[in-house]
């Protein structure tokens, strides 16, 4: 087996450079197809080298891996791609699990480790006990503050996911839930951590890091539960970040340098995400964690105007007379599935000769880059699909603009009211366009709760509904 | 209340303060209307219009004055129309109350109160009344027109069968309300269009009507319009100068010059001297909208047309809202019809004058037996300063070059401190910390900078598909969980097995959607 060693770290080294390429090659619809596969090959080589190496077991290994398989095939197979935050939510907290499991066989290997060494029997000790045995006891210590790490973030990844999976999946009410003095309670819970963690290094038995697992545990629920439904970009991503960070930490534990460099891919990946999304709302990241839009800022300045409601007939007419449209999707098209019937409209106008475009907010939906891929789902080519940047200063110059379900991402006070929850943060200049028609489900305000002096503008027109109804209604009225 | 329009007398003047169309909105507010017969004949509105529209049309103006509570009017009333003005009423109109003391004197007199609707505050919610802006539209529209009339050439470029036709050059001076009209009416005939204005922010507007604006190269610090409520301010002699040098460098290749600069409560600045006039092409045009105040071409004859002895033709009229009587009409009613709306909060036929209200308290001249002119400052800010923009042109070489280097320094700073204190933490783990763990150490911290540069290209409409990718491969954790299986206690095998179960969930899972959703991905 020992002769193997080279060969084993070998693969891992052509492992972790098809994993780098796989990631770098999303930079291009067309380079990303290819690049899915450096993922899967580099997943190949190092399941099968490392099943290789272990010298037994090939038969539970092989049936876990099939039944896993099969599940995950045939959850990958159904899902639709409006469900695809709450697959990223539910997927993340499987990684967190996976964590406290490997971390917690860790710590029982070390136990058994130690009974062998004391009892002089080392030679007989198979897989992972028989690496700690050859270990030093400065590098056990080090190993013990390994395990506690990978307990506390992998718990807090599992839990955290499984909440963020109940909210995006509308189980559990999205609305940020303030307990009194939640932010006592996390110092609290953290400070606990700290101390069983010098326990365990002092010498404490399993039921220290048993007790570190809870806590972390209640501690991922509580901090996901304090975030609001809008904040979900960056809760996703900052799961999927510490998914990364669990794996390299259990990495540390088991000495594997494969999952050190996997695992710190996909924490940097996952930072630079939720580094994205927090500056695309111009929120910093600790205040987005603590949870909740500030309810306590004060009260922006009172909108006046009124809101005017436009009938079909109204806005396919516009349509008719406006020479280019920017189309702005929201969460509200996920919510109402109507992708479908928005493609249809990209054609139906396209056809007529209008020029279509569709404006993303890098926060528009519950995860980054949902938007654009529903509406690839929907067979909107990628490259009619523009970006903030890309398309703002074009408003100007547009005629038509339909914001189909978002709210906070077209909210003009970001730039005009500094005492607004959401000044500073950029957004879509909609209201710069001839016409501005917004396709809205009622007359309340945003997941924020914040008014939208968008809605009171002169040249705003409210078509309330259904957005998916109320786009198929406009089809038929467009020949 | 009853609202009386007379007809106005002085000469050639054709307009109306009252149409059937905005006295049927009058009557809405509660008010009766009365018009004077013949009043708006001139504006090709008949009588019988007015009648139809339920208006009383009464005999003479003696009548309608003695009638009505509050007369409309074009004109300021003149020496003899003031003589006859009953006491007590309410009068809006035109007053130019700057150059009519004796007007204010006499109104003060007769307890009547004068609505100036030249005196409307450039608020924006006083647009709707702003009949300075109504009229210099028109103002600005017809001098195009008037100026086409008087030149001998398409206005628009054209390849004929029989030749190429070059199009006419414009150059409109004063970009005010009339100025933009010109520029507009002149684009939208075809010809090329220049503009001057000494106010820098304006060209923004010049540029998106469509002309190109004339710049000045000049350090000088300019006025902001902004401070003297969207007007141009005086300027200053060194930049008169440069003006007029740029001017005669454009004389001889303009075909039509339209000029717009009033300065407030000024006679028109001289923009066009003799001299530009004399180099100017047999057959040019010249159309003077300041004639009224002494005009902007120092060869202007104020309510004339003639032509130069090199073949300029000056157009000085100094009616040309009343050119137009039948749109000026209907834009100056509507005008009355919005600020008698203002003046009527209940709707209810009963006017209010209430000194509180910016709009009113700046056009009211007299009242109750009071001369209220000039006004206080409204409270409202006219038009918003646009410093910042002038700040941004105003960054030299230098400045800019200074700039880039402070926030270079500030970056360069950022970095060298987060150096540093990375640095002394690694050094201070390295202290402790086993070399066996060092090694992983390098390999972790190397990882996360390939992480960041490599994530940094993703495409942001690439997000969703990353996020996949990365579980998936996050599920690398596989791999410990396999090196684990391999145990002589259940429990660690057990658990360890539940872990390659779940994590293989994950790989399959996340690698077979980040396909799925990368296969949706089509270029048009």
């Amino acid at each position: 087996m020992h002769s193997y060693e080279g060969l084993i770290s070998a693969a891992y080294v052509v492992a972790a450079i098809l994993f780098i390429l796989a990631l770098g090659g999303l930079s291009g619809q067309e380079k990303a197809k290819r690049a899915i596969w450096y993922g899967i090959i580099g997943m190949v080589l190092a399941v099968v080298a490392t099943v290789g190496a272990a010298g037994g077991q090939w038969v539970l290994m092989g049936i876990m891996i099939a039944l896993g398989g099969v599940g995950g095939w045939s959850i990958a197979n159904r899902v639709q791609m409006t469900q695809m935050p709450e697959l990223m939510a539910g997927f993340h907290s499987l990684v967190g699990l996976a964590a406290v499991f490997i971390g917690i066989n860790a710590h029982l290997e070390l136990t058994v480790a130690k009974a062998a060494i004391d009892s002089a029997t080392v030679s007989e000790l198979a897989g992972f006990a028989a690496t700690i045995a050859a270990k030093s006891t400065v590098e056990i210590s080090i190993l013990k503050v390994e395990m506690v790490l990978s307990l506390f973030i992998g718990a807090i990844t599992f839990t955290g996911s499984l909440i963020a999976y109940g909210k995006l999946a509308e189980r559990l009410s999205s609305a940020p839930l303030t307990l009194p003095g939640r932010h006592i309670l996390n110092l609290a819970a953290i400070l606990l951590c700290v101390w069983l963690g010098y326990l365990y290094l002092a010498g404490g038995g399993l039921w220290t890091l048993i007790l570190i697992t809870l806590i972390a545990g209640a501690l991922g629920c509580h901090l996901i539960l304090g975030i609001g439904g809008a904040d979900m970009p960056v809760v996703v991503s900052m799961l999927n970040s510490y998914s990364g960070w669990a794996a390299a930490a259990i990495g540390f534990t088991l000495s594997n340098d494969l999952l050190i460099v996997t695992g710190a891919l996909v924490g940097s990946s996952g930072a630079i995400l939720s580094y994205i999304m927090c500056k695309g709302m111009n929120r910093s990241f600790v205040s987005v964690i603590l949870g909740g839009w500030g309810g306590e800022s004060e009260s922006s300045a009172s909108i006046s105007g009124e809101m005017r409601e436009a009938d079909v007939d109204s806005v396919a007419q516009e349509l008719d007379d406006a020479g280019s449209v920017v189309i702005v999707p929201g969460y509200g098209m996920a919510v109402a599935k109507a992708q479908g019937a928005v493609s249809e409209l990209n054609k139906k106008l396209r056809a007529k000769g209008k020029t279509v475009r569709f404006a993303i907010h890098p926060v528009a939906g519950r995860l980054p880059g949902h938007m654009n891929v529903l509406l690839a789902e929907a067979k909107v080519p990628y490259d009619f699909v523009l970006e903030m940047e890309e398309i703002n200063h074009d408003f100007p110059q547009t005629d038509v603009v339909i914001v189909i379900g978002a709210n906070d991402i077209v909210n003009p006070s970001a730039q005009d009211d500094p005492g607004s929850p959401i000044a500073g943060m950029p957004v879509l200049e909609v209201w710069k366009a001839r016409t501005v028609f917004v396709c809205k489900r009622g007359r309340g305000t945003g997941y924020s709760g914040i008014e939208n002096p968008l809605f009171f503008k002169e040249n705003t027109q409210m078509f309330y509904g259904d957005a998916k109804a109320s786009i198929d209604s406009l089809l038929q009225k467009i020949s | 209340m009853k609202i009386g329009a007379p007809k106005e007398t002085m000469n050639s003047e054709a307009r109306v303060a009252l149409t059937p169309e905005s006295a049927q909105r009058l009557q809405k507010l509660g008010y009766e209307c009365v018009v004077e017969a013949g009043a708006g004949l001139a504006a090709s509105l008949p009588d019988a219009a007015y009648e139809a529209a339920g208006v009383t049309v009464v005999g003479s103006a003696a009548e309608l004055l003695s009638q009505a509570d509050i007369i409309v009017k074009v004109r300021e009333p003149s020496a003899d129309e003031l003589d006859a003005f009953p006491s007590n009423k309410i009068l809006v109109s035109f007053i130019n109350p700057a150059s009519n003391e004796p007007l204010l004197e006499q109104m003060r007199v007769k307890n009547t109160s004068v609505l100036a609707m030249d005196m409307v505050p450039r608020i924006s919610r006083a647009q709707k009344m702003d009949a300075l802006s109504s009229m210099a539209n028109i103002a600005g529209y017809r001098a195009v027109i008037e100026a086409s009339n008087n030149f001998g050439r398409f206005f628009t470029g054209q390849m004929t069968a029989a030749g190429k036709v070059p199009p006419a050059r414009v150059l409109v001076l004063g970009a005010g309300v009339a100025g933009l009209a010109a520029i507009g009416t002149s684009v939208s005939l075809g010809a090329i269009t220049l503009a001057f204005d000494v106010r820098p922010e304006v060209s923004e507007q010049i540029e998106s009507m469509g002309a190109e604006f004339v710049f000045l190269e000049f350090d000088e610090e300019q006025l902001d319009g902004a401070a003297t409520n969207g007007y141009a301010p005086p300027s200053s002699q060194a930049f008169i100068d440069k003006q007029r040098e740029k001017f005669r460098e454009l004389a001889p290749s303009v075909d039509i010059v339209i000029t717009s600069a009033l300065i407030p409560n000024r006679p028109a600045p001289e923009l066009w001297t003799d001299d530009m006039v004399a180099s100017m092409k047999q057959g040019s045009v010249i159309v003077d909208l300041a004639a009224e105040r002494g005009g902007n071409c120092a060869l202007t004859k104020p309510g004339e047309k003639y032509v130069t002895d090199n073949g300029v033709t000056i157009v000085g009229y100094t009616d040309f809202p009343s050119r137009m009587a039948a749109q000026s009409s209907t834009l100056y009613a509507n005008n009355i019809r919005h600020m008698i709306d203002d003046l009527t909060p209940n709707k209810d036929g009963v006017a209010v004058i209430d000194m509180e209200d910016d709009v009113i308290r700046g056009a009211l001249v007299t009242h109750q037996g009071e001369i209220t002119w000039p006004p206080p400052p409204p409270k409202i800010q006219a038009i918003a300063a646009s410093a910042p923009k002038a700040k941004e042109v105003v960054e030299t070489g230098d400045e800019k070059a200074d700039r880039e280097r402070r926030e270079l320094q500030r970056s360069l700073n950022s970095t060298a401190l987060m150096l540093g204190v990375g640095g002394f933490l690694c050094l201070a783990l390295g202290y402790v910390a086993p070399p066996s763990f060092m090694q992983h150490f390098i390999v972790f911290v190397l990882s996360i900078f390939i992480g960041f540069h490599v994530i940094w290209g993703v495409s942001h409409s690439l997000h969703t598909p990353l996020m996949a990718i990365t579980n998936a491969i996050s599920s690398i954790i596989i791999v410990g969980a396999l090196l684990q299986v391999v145990s002589g206690s259940w429990l660690v095998m057990t658990l360890a097995s539940i872990a390659i179960l779940i994590a293989s969930v994950n790989i399959f899972g996340g690698f077979l959607v980040t396909r799925r959703m990368l296969a949706m991905f089509q270029r048009s």
